[in-house]
């Protein structure tokens, strides 16, 4: 990546960051964590990844995004909003009554969210199936990336779907592990101990790739080499921290799923500006 | 027509409209694609059919990420993995999202037989019935099963088909035509009501022969569509006999029967009966001695018949 971009997709970071916290400030809850850890991620995705035109989400050639999981819809509602799928001004209205931004995502409230999703463990299911029937069209151009939590991976469907994906060699998967090590209860490994990912999704039969989930540059590498490959389904495990970019959020479960109040969204905003 | 289990109509039906030229239609099994017949699909269309192995979340899952990517799959495997084990990703990733997921889920039933009960699924209709967007069909015989099948896969939306694992009779003419919504007056009487729906709607008409060895019209129903259900033609009949009974080899809770008493509380109160299982589960055994067991027989919904008259009088 050339070095403006890397500039543009730092700045696209701090501002989705700012929008995470006050849609979810102006909510009152919802899950700013693994949001915030996320937003390399998405960013990245949205920005210099995938093949998308927001003035035209169903466009057949496109790529797919699914966020398995889905409590971080704010990261994907920031991704949407700042690249031009619905107005910046509609962030506010996160989690509200006739709102097209619902708690978790809905594919039929707001384009650009390709496939509804909230509970954890069903997305990589979806996303195998987008594959396949992108497959069954001849459709080798498009990819179908796929979002998931690390405590998401505690979810036995996971391991059904990582089963398939490789049993159908479903290369147009590019599944990312956002691994910040934290969940509700505490960290994950001692609410329930994931033992070495990469060596789980590698037994399984698939590419795995690992990298800086923070670093913009390291994402964009992993994604771009995840996309890549041809010969079997691919996972980036991006290493993260929860509550990235707010000090006082920063690698405590407790933010995973609290609205910051109004002073804390001020403090929280002036750690964020450009 | 000699006697067919409706899960027979699966795999026929998938073909034959596969042949039509139907691309859109991909099968999913768990592992059962001979006892579920999907084996006749995977013959004909390889390409297009997916085991999924045991796996019945990641089944669902897969078909709902199919449906987004405009295929019409069907989901094909025992209804208590259907309806059981896969209940979150019903509910959330197909019904949730309103996607056109296609269940047909076979061996339902007290007539699964010697597996027993933790195979029998007497559940399922209550659990499917209560989800926005899905809508049932449960076929009384082969012909309507195929009929079934069909209509799932070209109405859209969710389905979920209950199919049943041993032969039975055929109750509806060769040429009859079916639609979602409605169900069917087989038999027309005027002193009880018989509405019944899969493998209990033969058993209702032999109720009504016996009845009327006694005098007693009986008026039989095959409510094949569950969900949208045909309220009308159930308050119609109702009005005319004034006693009803429900038939189904399911649980009393959350099922036909419930689905009937909503309907007759709304619309036209008279005395109901119900003849189905009673908050138990299943048991080993053959069919029907299992069916006398849980007082599901022909001559149940007699004596059922005869006490709803009873209390209406």
């Amino acid at each position: 990546m050339s070095q403006p971009d890397l500039v543009h997709v730092a700045h696209l970071c701090q501002a989705m960051r700012r929008d995470i916290i006050e849609m979810v400030a102006a909510a009152g809850s919802g899950h700013p964590g693994g949001s915030l850890s996320a937003v390399e991620i998405v960013a990245t995705l949205y920005s210099s990844v995938m093949k998308h035109d927001p003035a035209d989400p169903k466009a057949p050639g496109r790529d797919r995004f699914v966020l398995s999981k889905g409590h971080a819809a704010p990261v994907l509602y920031a991704a949407l909003a700042e690249t031009g799928y619905l107005p910046r001004e509609e962030l506010t209205t996160l989690r509200k009554l006739g709102s097209r931004l619902q708690g978790h995502p809905d594919m039929h409230k707001l384009p650009g969210v390709e496939v509804s999703t909230g509970s954890l463990g069903q997305g990589l299911a979806l996303a195998n199936g987008m594959a396949l029937a992108l497959r069954l069209d001849g459709n080798a151009e498009s990819t179908v990336f796929c979002l998931l939590g690390d405590g998401e991976l505690q979810e036995g469907s996971v391991w059904e779907a990582a089963m398939a994906a490789a049993h159908y060699n479903l290369s147009n998967v590019v599944a990312i592990v956002d691994l910040n090590g934290l969940q509700i209860d505490g960290p994950t490994c001692e609410v329930m101990d994931l033992g070495n990912v990469l060596e789980k999704f590698a037994a399984f039969g698939w590419t795995v790739i690992t990298c800086d989930g923070h670093s913009v540059e390291a994402m964009h590498d992993a994604l771009t080499r995840a996309k890549a490959e041809r010969e079997r389904p691919a996972v980036v495990v991006a290493r993260t921290m929860k509550g990235r970019g707010v000090s006082f959020m920063e690698n405590l479960c407790d933010w995973h799923g609290k609205a910051p109040n109004a002073d804390e969204c001020a403090r929280a905003l002036v750690e964020l500006a450009d | 027509m000699a006697d067919r289990a409706t899960r027979e109509a699966v795999g026929a039906t998938l073909v034959a409209l596969a042949a039509e030229g139907r691309d859109d239609i991909v099968s999913l099994d768990a592992d059962l694609a001979k006892a579920t017949t999907t084996v006749k699909f995977k013959a004909a269309y390889p390409n297009r059919f997916f085991d999924m192995g045991i796996a019945e979340q990641n089944m669902m899952g897969t078909a709902a990420g199919l449906a987004v990517g405009g295929k019409t799959p069907f989901a094909s495997t025992f209804a208590v993995f259907a309806a059981g084990r896969a209940y979150d990703q019903i509910r959330n990733s197909i019904c949730y999202a309103n996607l056109g997921v296609k269940i047909a889920a076979t061996h339902a039933g007290i007539t699964v037989g010697p597996d027993g009960g933790s195979h029998q699924m007497v559940e399922d209709i209550a659990l499917m019935r209560v989800l926005p967007n899905m809508q049932v069909l449960v076929p009384a015989d082969f012909g309507s099963a195929c009929a079934a099948i069909r209509i799932a896969s070209e109405a859209p939306g969710p389905f979920y088909v209950r199919l049943g694992r041993v032969a039975v009779p055929q109750v509806h003419a060769d040429d009859a035509a079916f639609e979602l919504g409605r169900s069917y007056v087989l038999r027309e009487g005027t002193d009880v009501t018989l509405i019944a729906c899969g493998g209990m709607v033969w058993r209702a008409l032999a109720s009504a022969d016996a009845l009327a060895t006694e005098g007693v019209s009986a008026e039989v129903i095959d409510a094949m569509s569950l969900k949208p259900f045909d309220v009308a033609t159930l308050v119609n009949s109702a009005a005319k006999t004034g006693a009803v009974v429900s038939c189904e080899e399911h649980s009393v809770i959350g099922g036909l029967g419930a689905a009937v008493a909503v309907a007759l509380s709304e619309n036209a109160p008279c005395p109901l009966e119900l003849v189905g299982v009673h908050d138990v589960f299943g048991t080993s055994g053959e069919p029907d001695p299992l069916m006398v067991h849980f007082s599901l027989t022909s001559d149940d919904i007699a004596a059922a018949a005869r006490r709803a008259i009873a209390r209406a009088s």
